[in-house]
């Protein structure tokens, strides 16, 4: 096979392109627009295959909440597409593209769903998973396969669609995605708590989650990386900030708001924020822009919100970290400083503690060249995945060793 | 009996069947196997009752441990297992095979911890769906999944099926509503995938594992997501001349950006039928019903039904009824889920379980009656209308096999029509047995073949509840 970049205009051409890399045992990296190359071990590869060319929307029923968009579609203009007809994707992708030293919205829906990175909402609506309805990819066999379809509901064999999510390209190359999209929320109300310390700022998200007000979003963000926040008030606040939001008609997004207000009251006074600013916050959280000057280790850590600030407060006394927490502490974004191991010693072993796993988001070669960038697993489930990849893509040319050393 | 037929059951195995007992014995107590005729007798169907098969042996565990030690023994003597929660399968996927062990987790049934302040729970996967709302209901939380047969079926069965509901419009079904299990491979490895958060790491071995009909291991423990109550909910009841008006409505509420919690269908033999069954108030005078139910607090409720109301009015509603009360609302709901119930009262039925896009209801509900009617079969319509999935239910006489002959062809061509038209086989019953043969409708080899690689690289020999889902020919057992 030919060494190079690969980008196919069509998907015959791309089963080609795999078969071909099966039979010559040649390892692909496979991208979309590459925003998230730099995420993943140090691995040498034969050749690059993009899905950037499988471009389009062969399907959109609004009516059915159901579109279809090829691999290399950018969500930019997945999501323009959608906000014509006052919809969006519910589960508000993160643009990693900015904090991994690309412009903003060039990352593709084949790249969202392999790297199955969702933002605030998802602890209200779901992850990306959650919200794909079916997928055509091409396995490492170089064949192409489908499964699920276009509908709501469907259990008509193994759910491979989900399954392909959060591979990070490891398992196949999808081709095709459709997804699950909701109506766009019309009001949106932020309600802002300053200069909570960070346990009580995260407990109160907790509180928050737990009323029937349909929380959208809930994140505490650290003094430090407040100040670089878009909105002047609170970039200038120079405290912690701890937000909840509101989403829906509306009467009702008002009507929550004021509950939770009276809520939040008990904790510090809230600042409520209309739909144009709240837009621009969250907009903020979306593109991490906290994150995107300064280019020290960045860290995805999914944990049990209650265990959050402890393990922030465990690391701190040994590392020097910032975190962001979002899904009322279920999520935290940590910036470590740039030491050999970007700090992935102390947070694994303390991690160990809680329960929960940490992903190096970004980083130096260097230290991606040493360290686990994903969450070593347990010597049954890493068997299990070993067995999952021969299941797919049994020569392993599909992304191999950028998950796993050997998978 | 009809055309499915079942792996061929391993001669060998079955003349071992003292023997097995015996060392059984040894390795589990014995008061959770259950060898004589009589006790298996309970275990020889699921709800799909026209399949029956006497399994060798049935194991009632008690543990992970004890599930552990009886896969392993199984894997070891080449012995076929089939898991079963409750029985409730409407496609035959915990029907036994005659080789084969029953291993039902009904036993395991507690609630092993509440987390409310992380808003999780974790149980073993034996406890009813409803066992767990009823747990942290005290508190105002709830599990969403809610399928009609929740008060009996088991999480772990849910796991198997990956279970929606009439509330899963709003909410999903059991895959969005799964952070961890604890899963015992056919070698009796026990594997702890996710836990207590959001997005387990590596692989999303979940997404496989619900909705894998019991093939790729046993569950024994779940981590479910709790979510707080809404302050309040209530249904309202639109009723059409048409069907074709009733599906303009829905499509005409999704349109102006309402999800209800719930939309769901009922046709004018359905309506009949459940009315006569509990007086839930449907009127009886329309072609079509739609319930409708929003949820929030009683202002954010009148303001969503009045929206609703206004945009029914472009499709001439014959009736529009707000519940008037928390008893209304209960029995609109109670007539809802029994219709199966109600319509097996009056004659065996057939439930279908296929899903079609929403622009295509009226064309399906058509060719739906058009084929019931060439075979000489009345029919029910009740269905999920907000996602499409149709749940027609042919009504026949199980005890003449030429009618379950027929109404297997008949069931057959309505799930193809549903594929024809862009949707699927089955939106929340499963394959089992009954769709099994049809999968080459919707899937080509290659989109199987995948598949059964998966269903390989967790059991190799083919052990776990073999023959079902995948086509008998080609399939890995034959």
């Amino acid at each position: 096979m030919r060494v190079g970049f690969h980008a196919p205009d069509t998907v015959e051409e791309l089963a080609y392109l795999v078969a071909e890399a099966a039979d010559t045992r040649t390892p692909l990296e496979v991208m979309g627009h590459g925003t998230k190359r730099e995420v993943g071990r140090l691995v040498q590869y034969g050749a690059v295959l993009s899905t950037e060319s499988l471009v389009g929307v062969p399907l959109y029923e609004p009516t059915e909440l159901v579109l279809v968009a090829l691999a290399g579609t950018p969500v930019s203009q997945i999501e323009q597409m959608l906000a014509e007809n006052d919809q969006e994707l519910p589960f508000e992708p993160v643009d990693l593209g900015p904090v991994l030293g690309f412009g903003p919205g060039q990352a593709t829906i084949g790249g969202v769903l392999a790297t199955n990175i969702s933002g605030s909402r998802r602890i209200l609506s779901g992850s990306a998973r959650d919200h794909v309805l079916g997928v055509q990819a091409v396995n490492g066999r170089g064949e192409t396969i489908r499964a699920g379809g276009r509908v709501m509901k469907n259990v008509t064999g193994y759910d491979l669609g989900r399954a392909l999510a959060g591979s990070w390209g490891t398992l196949a190359v999808v081709t095709e995605v459709a997804l699950k999209v909701l109506p766009a929320q019309r009001e949106v109300r932020t309600l802002l708590c300053f200069g909570l310390a960070d346990p009580t700022g995260v407990e109160v998200l907790g509180l928050a989650l737990g009323t029937p007000f349909e929380v959208s979003g809930t994140v505490h963000v650290n003094g430090e990386l407040a100040r670089r926040f878009s909105d002047e008030e609170i970039s200038g606040a120079g405290q912690t900030v701890t937000a909840v939001r509101v989403e829906n008609f509306p009467a009702a997004a008002r009507y929550r708001a004021s509950r939770l207000k009276q809520m939040l009251q008990a904790y510090a006074p809230a600042l409520e924020l209309d739909t144009v600013r709240s837009r621009m916050f969250w907009e903020d959280v979306k593109s991490l822009r906290m994150f995107q000057k300064i280019g020290k280790p960045l860290w995805r850590i999914s944990m049990a919100p209650t265990n959050a600030t402890k393990l922030v407060h465990s690391l701190s006394r040994k590392i020097d970290v910032r975190p962001l927490y979002d899904w009322s502490g279920g999520l935290i974004w940590l910036e470590t400083p740039a030491i050999s191991d970007a700090g992935a010693v102390e947070i694994r072993r303390t991690l160990a503690e809680f329960g929960g796993h940490a992903t190096l988001i970004r980083a130096e070669p260097q230290a991606r060249a040493v360290i686990d960038v994903f969450q070593p697993l347990d010597p049954p489930l890493m068997a299990l995945t070993a067995a999952l990849k021969q299941a797919f893509d049994p020569v392993g040319i599909l992304n191999p060793g950028r998950m796993y050393a050997g998978i | 009996m009809s055309q499915l037929s079942m792996p061929r059951p391993d001669p060998a195995i079955v003349s071992r069947r003292a023997d097995i007992v015996r060392q059984l014995k040894k390795l589990v107590p014995d008061a959770i196997l259950i060898a004589d005729q009589e006790g298996r007798r309970t275990f020889e169907t699921d709800a799909l009752t026209a399949y029956r098969c006497l399994p060798l042996l049935v194991v009632l565990p008690g543990t992970t441990d004890e599930v552990s030690k009886i896969l392993r023994f199984c894997h070891n003597n080449h012995i076929k297992v089939v898991p079963r929660g409750a029985g409730t399968s409407l496609s035959g996927g915990a029907l036994p095979l005659e080789d084969s062990i029953v291993l039902c987790l009904s036993r395991m049934n507690k609630v092993l911890s509440i987390d409310l302040p992380n808003r999780v729970a974790r149980v073993e996967a034996g406890i009813t769906n409803s066992g767990i709302t009823e747990a942290v209901a005290g508190q105002g939380f709830f599990y969403a999944p809610d399928p009609s047969s929740q008060i009996a079926c088991t999480v772990g069965g849910n796991v198997a099926t990956n279970s929606g509901g009439a509330h899963c419009l709003k909410y999903g079904v059991t895959t969005n509503h799964i952070l961890g299990v604890r899963i015992v491979l056919m070698n009796g490895e026990v594997v702890d995938i996710g836990g207590n958060y959001l997005d387990a790491p590596g692989y999303d071995f979940l997404a496989l594992i619900v909705g894998s009909e019991g093939q790729l291991g046993v569950v024994t423990e779940v981590t479910v997501r709790l979510l707080k109550a809404a302050e309040g909910a209530r249904p309202m009841l639109l009723g059409f001349d048409s069907s074709d008006a009733a599906g303009g409505c829905v499509a005409g509420i999704i349109a102006a950006g309402i999800v209800p919690v719930a939309l769901e269908f009922m046709d004018r033999p359905a309506i009949h039928v459940c009315e006569h069954f509990v007086a839930a108030g449907y009127p009886l005078d329309v072609e079509a019903l739609l319930i409708v139910e929003v949820q929030g607090s009683e202002d954010e409720i009148d303001t969503l039904l009045e929206k609703i109301s206004e945009i029914a009015m472009d499709y001439n509603p014959a009736v529009m009824h707000r519940s008037q009360s928390p008893e209304e609302s209960a029995k609109i709901w109670k007539g809802r889920k029994a219709a199966f119930g109600a319509i097996g009262q009056l004659s065996d039925y057939y439930c279908m379980d296929g899903v079609i896009p929403l622009s295509k209801l009226t064309k399906a509900l058509d060719e739906v009656g058009w084929i019931c009617r060439k075979y000489r079969f009345d029919v029910a319509n009740i269905f999920h209308a907000g996602d499409g999935n149709l749940h027609p239910l042919i009504l026949y006489n199980s005890n003449d096999p030429l009618q379950l002959e027929r109404v297997e062809m008949c069931g057959a061509e309505i799930l193809k029509l549903c594929v024809e038209l862009g949707g699927c086989l089955t939106g929340e019953h499963g394959v089992g047995i009954e769709k099994r043969e049809l999968m080459r409708v919707q899937f080509s080899e290659a989109d199987i073949a995948q598949q059964m690689h998966i269903k390989a690289a967790f059991d190799p020999d083919w052990l776990l509840n073999p023959g079902k889902v995948f086509p008998l020919e080609g399939n890995r057992v034959q």
